[in-house]
């Protein structure tokens, strides 16, 4: 019969080995100036480029203001939620409110070539790779 | 009151199954807020990623039942490499009193979220009495 013996710290080492890596990593840096988790993004990769899609129903166009900078991009505005006068209110699930979140991306981004676009409550956000981060292949003579 | 604090995500509720499926699929419960006035019942749901249509709403016994599901082929060549949130499908389901008129209800989907009124019948509007 085999014994293992298991370390009683290996558990905790490996939650703080977690959390290290996603502070060392370059996603959702810290050098950022948005607040909060809303709304929420996933990030995809797609060949060289990546495309972001965040969940943000029923906002408004003219409420949400996408920035580029270096490479980080800034989703903010607010979500209003209206409802009629003198309604007694049996349930409340939605959030809305001020949103205002920066997402960092390990490469580097071409600010021209951001394409935004927002169907279904969904705002897609196709950030396309620098050409100067692109890897260029060299001739051996 | 909200445009002070952070606000906060909800993560996703998944819907218990009662029954196994034979096709694994995942569905979610839309997050949904509720409100009455004299005249009717809303129910407003936040389906993100549904359009028009890929939506069944049915009512059934006096259970009302929601269903909106999601586009994968939309996703097709995305590696995701940094997610925070559930895509899934979204499925959710009400009794509706008797005071409700069935045959009244309306449906409104626009950027992701459903508007469903559902008017009172007309014994069960509020009917003022005066004094003679």
């Amino acid at each position: 019969m085999m014994t293992n013996f298991s370390d009683p710290f290996e558990t905790l080492f490996a939650i703080q080995r977690a959390l290290d890596a996603r502070i060392a990593s370059d996603w959702m840096g810290s050098r950022t100036t948005g607040i909060g988790s809303f709304p929420p993004i996933n990030i995809f990769q797609q060949n060289d480029d990546f495309v972001a899609i965040v969940e943000l129903p029923g906002v408004d166009k003219n409420d949400l203001e996408i920035e580029v900078k270096e490479n980080t991009i800034r989703i903010s505005g607010h979500k209003t939620i209206k409802y009629e006068d003198g309604a007694s209110i049996h349930r409340r699930e939605r959030v809305w409110g001020v949103f205002d979140r920066t997402l960092s991306v390990p490469i580097q981004i071409n600010p021209d070539a951001v394409k935004a676009e927002y169907r279904d409550g969904v705002l897609a956000l196709f950030i396309p790779r620098a050409e100067s981060d692109k890897p260029r292949t060299i001739k051996i003579t | 009151m909200a445009s002070q604090q952070e606000l906060q995500v909800q993560q996703k509720r998944e819907v218990e199954k009662k029954q196994e499926t034979t096709v694994p699929s995942r569905a979610f419960l839309p997050m949904t807020d509720i409100f009455e006035t004299d005249q009717a019942l809303t129910v407003v749901l936040e389906m993100p990623g549904v359009s028009k249509d890929n939506v069944d709403i049915s009512v059934e016994n006096d259970i009302l039942t929601i269903e909106g599901w999601i586009d994968y082929s939309k996703y097709e060549g995305l590696q995701p490499v940094y997610t925070e949130y559930n895509v899934g499908h979204y499925v959710r389901s009400f009794q509706i009193s008797s005071k409700i008129e069935q045959s009244g209800i309306s449906a409104e989907l626009k950027d992701g979220v459903m508007t469903l009124v559902l008017p009172k019948a007309e014994t069960a509007k509020l009917r003022k009495i005066k004094l003679s």
